[in-house]
């Protein structure tokens, strides 16, 4: 039994601490900027390799694994990092390496590089990565628009899809945003430090990802290798709004004591800590089976994905409630926490739809 | 990450589940076998018997007192063996696991040698003497006294909610020696042989309906110096030892309502509409939020695990094994006999699904109380794990007699 990450993993865990500290003062500072992403920081974390960590050696990368992805969720989580990350190296990479064929020997080693940054661009303004697109490609020329899309400063995205050779499937292609026949019109976001955009495609040259009407079936993976990166992800932002939590709870004076000498305090943080905890083993069983390709890895990345949701979700808003009015203002990095709780509860799937999956694996069983 | 044993784990489960198979089936309780009842007793005895003599007593324990010499780990890894059947262990786990350990602690070279081996065949039962029924989560706040006369103490008091002192026949007991000092500097701690004149138990009925918990009334009772457990007026710290055992009981707990059964539950019902109950969104909703709690809790006995197998105590996060678990439980089996509507209301006293959620449901409200409340329990991880200030207690620094 070893339940726990590597001393390595443990190590590259540090230096990440080191590297996205300050994430809140970052982030406002890409707000107050109007800017993507902070690009010292991207710079930086290209040079750790983070964006290499999982792509193999043979395309530019560091051949890690997994683990190594996890552990980079879920400091990025916890730190807010204002970087692309996520959309990039933890969403879209992952199935360009698995699924790209003749794209990834031309994407891998620019996305490993920190050349290029990659994004998803599933959803068409309603439903999850598995809602059936109404874009279609017709002679390799994608047309229809995708909203709202993650980074869409990315260069290249990954774009469900329709065309005749689909059937009554769809596909999955990689299109070029940076193409002219691409429109990028930025929205307002629930998070405000993760840009998103609606993307209008009108024939736009894309290369295919998968095989013919494979899409649902792709989706499908993707959004369970997502559900557990993105609960890693949640996992690190919920330990972090609960420590905001806690440090007012010691500082802040009320009735002549801290307001954390209050049993309704007390209990309050201890049960966030602990819904924390419980995701944590959830994460945990989804790496390893996202690891070694379980045959459990629908329940495991279900547990992951509702178990995380609901933690941060109850972390960052019952910091905001321990804050008081402080916590309500939009300085308070409070607010960052609820805003990206509530973008990561928002993708990759409703508690409904994992709600579902889950328990058709435990009904499997 | 890695769920396997290492070579050397896999090595003593297969020799452990081999034993098992071969030995636990004749100890198996029947239903003919009621928990308590002087044949469970018997049962429970000559089980712990074979396992002394085969190597499975006091596994943890060091070789030079008859214990196996082996790893916290072996120890789990063998629980989690014998929890494939319905053999019956609980009689021996307050001996085992909290009292002979404060013995060895504290008691003579010779007393424990008088001890360990009785208790590890099974021979012997143990109680723990501590709660009382004015103290209980503030357990320092007790008041049976003990008296000096001589070379043996004079002890007086009413003990409650001891589990198995009907059937014990030793006990280490808490006492108060020295009511002019604040409370927790004048407790002491004391073995006791329970057929002492002045010791009288008895049984306590359960809202479950099961009698395993006693008052003990202890009038005049003398106990030698000799039978003491540390210093005089330092038994919290001896306590505290006793405690600390309790804690690390990681293994997963005895049989009890699971996801599995509500599954199979949710299945066998019709809706109005004539569909499965398990379609039905609501109960999925359900199901799936217990098993987040019960999967959740497997993985921290995993991560306690695997601290124990790299020879290390486990993390803060195994604080929150009990007060996660007993909730859960009491959730989980309420929403269940909810899906049997009237179905649930007549007591099943054989062991269909249903008695085990009536059991499950009735012993819960215990479960949340006893080795720590709720309450207690939230207070633990936001003082020692979060770091949160203490309580005000205004009786902290006040001599006992004077509050």
């Amino acid at each position: 039994m070893n339940f726990q990450f590597s001393n390595e993993q443990e190590a590259l865990r540090e230096q990440l601490q080191r590297l996205l500290k300050d994430g809140p003062a970052r982030c406002r500072a890409v707000m107050a900027a109007g800017d993507s992403h902070d690009r010292a920081l991207w710079k930086s974390c290209v040079e750790l390799g983070l964006t290499a960590a999982a792509i193999p050696e043979a395309d530019g990368g560091l051949g890690l694994g997994v683990m190594e992805l996890c552990v980079i969720a879920e400091e990025v989580g916890r730190a807010l990092a204002p970087v692309p990350i996520a959309s990039s190296a933890l969403y879209a990479t992952e199935i360009i390496r698995r699924h790209g064929g003749e794209a990834a020997a031309l994407w891998l080693p620019r996305l490993a590089a920190g050349e290029a940054i990659a994004t998803v661009a599933l959803t068409e303004g309603t439903g999850s990565w598995d809602a059936v697109p109404s874009a279609v490609v017709v002679d390799g020329k994608l047309s229809g628009s995708k909203l709202p899309v993650s980074d869409p400063h990315a260069d290249v995205a990954i774009v469900s899809a329709r065309s005749e050779e689909d059937g009554r499937g769809y596909g999955l292609w990689l299109a070029p945003l940076d193409h002219r026949s691409v429109v990028r019109r930025s929205v307002v976001a629930v998070d405000r430090i993760r840009r998103h955009a609606v993307v209008e495609f009108a024939a736009t040259p894309v290369v295919r990802i998968g095989k013919q009407g494979e899409g649902a079936n792709l989706v499908d993976g993707m959004m369970d290798s997502a559900a557990i990166l993105t609960a890693f992800e949640q996992l690190g932002g919920a330990e972090a709004a609960l420590l905001m939590a806690r440090d007012y709870a010691l500082q802040r004076k009320a009735f002549g004591k801290p307001i954390g000498a209050n049993q309704a305090v007390k209990h309050k943080l201890a049960d966030m800590y602990a819904r924390i905890e419980l995701a944590r083993g959830h994460c945990y069983y989804g790496a390893w089976a996202l690891d070694v390709g379980s045959a459990e890895l629908p329940r495991a990345a279900a547990g992951a994905r509702l178990a995380a949701t609901d933690a941060f979700v109850f972390a960052a808003e019952e910091a905001i409630q321990l804050h008081g009015g402080i916590g309500f203002t939009w300085e308070s990095d409070c607010s960052l926490y609820l805003r990206r709780s509530r973008l990561l509860a928002q993708m990759v799937g409703s508690r409904r739809r994992w709600t579902s999956r889950l328990v058709n694996a435990l009904v499997a069983v | 990450m890695d769920f396997n044993d290492s070579p050397e784990e896999a090595r003593y489960r297969t020799k452990v589940a081999a034993w098992l198979a071969a030995h636990a089936p004749r100890f198996e309780a029947g239903p003919d076998i009621k928990p308590n009842s002087a044949a469970w007793v018997r049962l429970s005895k000559a089980w712990q018997k074979v396992k002394a003599e085969a190597g499975y007593a006091g596994i943890t324990w060091p070789r030079e007192l008859g214990g196996q010499g082996g790893s916290m780990l072996d120890g789990v890894i063998f629980q989690q063996e014998e929890q494939r059947y319905r053999v019956p262990n609980v009689l021996f786990q307050v001996g085992m696991g909290m009292c002979l350990p404060t013995v060895i602690a504290y008691a003579s070279r010779e007393q424990t040698q008088r001890f360990v081996g009785p208790a590890l065949r099974g021979e012997e039962v143990w109680c723990q003497l501590f709660s009382e029924p004015a103290a209980g989560s503030d357990l320092a706040g007790i008041r049976t006294r003990a008296v000096r006369d001589g070379d043996e103490w004079i002890v007086n008091g009413q003990k409650v909610w001891t589990s198995y002192a009907q059937y014990s026949d030793f006990a280490i007991v808490l006492t108060r020696t020295e009511p002019s000092v604040p409370k927790h500097a004048g407790l002491t701690m004391f073995w006791l042989d329970m057929r002492s004149p002045g010791v009288e138990v008895r049984p306590i009925r359960t809202l479950a309906g099961d009698e395993d918990f006693n008052e003990v009334f202890l009038s005049d009772v003398r106990i030698p110096d000799s039978q003491r457990l540390g210093a005089v007026n330092a038994g919290w710290k001896v306590a505290l030892t006793t405690l600390m055992h309790e804690r690390l009981a990681i293994g997963k707990p005895p049989e009890h309502a699971g996801i599995e059964q509500i599954i199979a539950l949710a299945k066998s019902i019709r809706t109005e509409s004539g569909g499965m109950l398990l379609d039905a969104a609501d109960v999925r909703d359900s199901i799936a939020r217990y098993y987040v709690n019960d999967a959740g809790l497997d993985f921290l006995r995993m991560r306690a695990q695997t601290a124990l197998s790299k020879g290390l105590p486990p993390g803060p996060e195994a604080s929150i094994g009990k007060l996660v678990m007993a909730k859960t439980r009491q959730d989980l089996a309420a929403f269940a006999l909810d899906l049997l509507e009237s179905g649930a209301i007549i007591e099943d006293d054989d062991r269909s699904v249903l008695s085990t959620l009536q059991q499950t449901y009735f012993w819960a409200p215990g479960l949340r109380i006893a080795g720590g409340t709720d309450e207690i329990l939230r207070n633990i991880v936001a003082e020692r794990v979060l770091g949160l200030p203490a309580d005000y207690r205004p009786d902290k620094d006040v001599p006992f007699n004077q509050q």
